[in-house]
């Protein structure tokens, strides 16, 4: 092992050291003290921010024999990473006492998850995705059921959990049967047995079928969507927020780094696949979501048909050209998704004083009079997902759509297009419902929480003026991806 | 048919028996204790496939600390209602699978140990558990680290979600 | 010796009943016990691929052990959720628990 091994996982070593001291560090703080620990652990994410940002600039760099990687695919990721756990904090730190689970083992969870998706965002080997996976998702798990002895909190873990558990057996057959085609798990050395011809194609097909599978459940594409709704509806709101973005986030870094790089050559097999698939998330997500009244599940069908646009990004892949644009464009994609459904889950913490009554669409009625800043965010997040101007939706829908285009695949952008304005429906039935009816809801002040709604909606708007500095840095992170 | 065959045709045999009965019994201790015999049989593949420090784990880990929990958790919360007591007829085939796994395993210890398997010009003794450990903490020391913290995730998990009582006198 | 495709048959075979137990039961525990069988098959494979391709590369053996740990880790976390729903609710019938709207 040398100094280089170490620096290439020096962001994510931190963040577990980090979470470790937390864990110890709230034995000895005083009950009331409590709050402290939200702090620490808000400075220990953006230490590691600091850490990751001063090592973007520099070179791809393998680690532990080629276990992890550092290139700019994970310096993006990680920072993504890094800016959901520090939205998690903030949207959990008032939340978590007025919902009374305000335990100490949470915080540490959450920088133990986070640690979890930066490590599967420079995983360079099935084994570390593997494990990347399983350590993201252990902590969802006990998060979600953290409100327990609320029923529907604990039903919401063990659903979460047994479905990620059934999931992680696909990943697991999936790396067996790729190791078996290919004699490695190196993602590096499954791509040279590829092209030298040595790889036992369908035993290898079949591997990244089920892998497929596996990472389908992480980011809830139907027909693996099943769970998502009761679990985002039964776990603790600030839980569901950092799930809804950083397990699906987590899930498409793998899918992208699995299926970009070690996969070209399945790419006439699996391309079509993957474009029925974001077909089909697409038009369910988005129709069952017309359907919803309650605005947790509302947001949850929403992220599935997230998952939909998400996943054209794997449709073009045979064709060279299209296939950088492709991927850059889901990493920006899933920096605007990131934005805009924290922000919509942090206003639906606002709105949620009573933790026991479901939040529906009708309780935004009037928010635009009680709370005009408020309003105007969560309109800019229903934009954003929408997909409509001034926000980074828009752009990155049109960065998707143009690569799916490029690819020669007019009909799944015609379906993508087709079913955003399906969805213009139901989202900005929220704004006609804040500004136009009447109501007096009820409203939480807390500045964190206004705070990270406040800055997420104002990149949201800023950054889509002048995307192109954005876009580069996406660009620039998956040149060397293939 | 050599020798190997037939342990192989009686292996997979119970391992497939014993994975239906775990699906086909209607009682969760039955399905449990159908498992942990399919989880010896699975054991003794790996001797057969000479991995035995695969094999001792799977007995120990698997067979042993895993099902134990599940058996645990069973008779913890009451799930089962054990019916009557048990005749001999019951214990026949239970009794005759347990000594098939046991003869098995206790022939392919007696033939394979002292045997070394050399694999081509490398001349790595395939059964050696040092090649093991000296690989985990070489080629593998990062996911092995990773392993551990994970261990510590589930452990902080169990112990937050069972630790109830205590926490909510406190609140 | 052996053809390896046995051993894969085998493995495909166990997988497939711990795939169907998960899919048929209704217990909370019973669907744990499956997802136990899905991934011992899994393990059977890389242990199989490994003796039969390269053994020199531990790879499989290291992954079979790394399956062994994670799998405990994962039955410590679901059995612990199991009590704590089983204390306030006294079942554990994943239907009781409005559990898998497939």
């Amino acid at each position: 092992m040398t100094i280089t091994d170490f620096s290439v996982i020096l962001p994510v070593t931190l963040l577990t050291a980090w979470a470790s001291i937390l864990l110890l560090a709230e034995l000895f703080l005083p009950r009331a003290q409590r709050p402290f620990l939200a702090l620490l652990a808000a400075l220990g994410l953006a230490l590691t921010l600091g850490i990751s940002l001063a090592q973007s600039a520099q070179e791809f760099a393998p680690g532990f024999g080629g276990m992890v990687v550092r290139d700019g695919f994970s310096n993006f990721l990680n920072v993504l990473f890094l800016l959901t756990g520090l939205f998690g904090v903030a949207l959990s730190y008032r939340y978590n006492q007025r919902a009374q689970i305000e335990r100490g083992e949470y915080y540490p969870l959450l920088l133990f998850s986070v640690a979890g998706m930066m490590l599967m965002g420079q995983a360079a080997d099935l084994i570390v995705v593997f494990l990347a996976l399983e350590l993201l998702s252990f902590p969802l798990y006990i998060l979600s059921a953290f409100a327990y002895p609320r029923p529907q909190s604990e039903e919401a873990g063990l659903k979460y959990f047994l479905l990620g558990a059934f999931a992680s057996g696909f990943v697991v057959y999936g790396i067996a049967l790729t190791f078996g085609a290919s004699g490695s798990t190196d993602l590096a050395r499954i791509v040279a047995s590829v092209a030298a011809g040595s790889a036992n194609l369908p035993l290898l097909t079949a591997g990244a079928g089920l892998l497929l599978v596996g990472f389908g459940f992480k980011v809830a594409a139907v027909p693996f969507h099943m769970w998502t709704p009761d679990v985002y509806q039964g776990a603790p709101t600030s839980v569901t927020a950092f799930m809804a973005a950083g397990a699906k986030t987590a899930g498409f870094a793998a899918l992208l780094r699995v299926f970009g790089a070690a996969f070209p050559a399945l790419a006439a097999d699996l391309s079509p696949l993957m474009a029925i698939l974001a077909a089909v998330t697409m038009l369910f997500g988005n129709l069952i979501a017309v359907a919803q009244t309650d605005m947790k599940r509302m947001l949850a069908y929403s992220s599935i048909a997230q998952a939909g646009y998400l996943l054209m990004a794997f449709a073009p892949f045979e064709i060279e050209a299209a296939r950088t644009m492709a991927v850059a464009g889901a990493l920006f994609y899933l920096l605007a998704y990131t934005l805009a459904s924290f922000g919509s889950w942090g206003v639906v913490i606002a709105l949620e004083k009573d933790l026991d009554r479901h939040l529906s669409i009708g309780d935004f009625a009037g928010l635009a009079r009680r709370s005009p800043w408020l309003a105007a965010a969560m309109t800019v997040f229903m934009l954003s997902l929408t997909g409509l101007p001034p926000t980074l939706g828009l752009v990155g829908k049109i960065y998707l759509f143009r690569a799916v285009i490029e690819g020669g695949m007019v009909w799944l952008a015609v379906i993508g297009a087709l079913t955003s304005v399906v969805s213009a429906f139901y989202y900005l039935r929220i704004v006609v419902n804040m500004f136009m009816r009447e109501g007096e809801p009820a409203v939480e002040r807390e500045w964190w929480l206004e705070f990270a709604i406040g800055a997420a909606a104002v990149v949201t708007v800023v950054v889509s003026l002048w995307p192109f500095p954005l876009f580069e840095w996406a660009e620039w992170a998956v040149m060397k991806l293939f | 048919m050599s020798l190997e065959l037939i342990l192989f045709f009686v292996l997979a045999i119970i391992a497939i028996a014993t994975a239906l009965g775990m699906l086909l019994s209607r009682s969760a201790v039955y399905s449990a204790l159908y498992l942990v015999v399919n989880f010896v049989s699975v054991a003794i593949f790996y001797l057969l496939l000479d991995a035995p420090f695969i094999a001792l784990s799977q007995i120990a880990v698997y067979a042993g600390a895993i099902m134990v929990l599940f058996l645990f958790v069973i008779m913890l919360i009451g799930l089962e209602t054990l019916g009557g007591e048990l005749n001999w007829r019951q214990l026949v085939w239970p009794l005759a699978m347990g000594i098939l796994l046991l003869v098995q395993g206790v022939f392919l210890v007696i033939q394979r140990v002292g045997r070394d398997v050399y694999i081509g010009q490398t001349g790595t003794q395939l059964s050696d558990p040092s090649l093991m450990a000296r690989v985990l903490f070489t080629d593998y020391l990062l996911p092995f680290q990773v392993t551990a913290v994970l261990l510590l995730v589930a452990m902080i998990g169990a112990i937050v979600l069972s630790k109830r009582e205590k926490s909510n006198q406190e609140a | 010796m052996i053809p390896l495709s046995w051993y894969l048959y085998l493995s495909a075979a166990l997988f497939a009943i711990g795939l169907y137990g998960v899919l048929a039961r209704k217990n909370a525990i019973a669907i744990l016990l499956g997802i136990e069988l899905m991934l011992n098959a899994a393990n059977i494979n890389l242990v199989a691929f490994w003796r039969y391709t390269d053994p020199a590369q531990m790879a499989g053996q290291v992954f079979a052990i790394i399956v062994f740990a994670v799998a405990a880790a994962e039955v410590a976390v679901g059995l612990s959720l199991v009590i704590s729903i089983y204390r306030a609710r006294k079942t554990v019938i994943a239907d009781e628990l409005d559990l898998m709207k497939w």
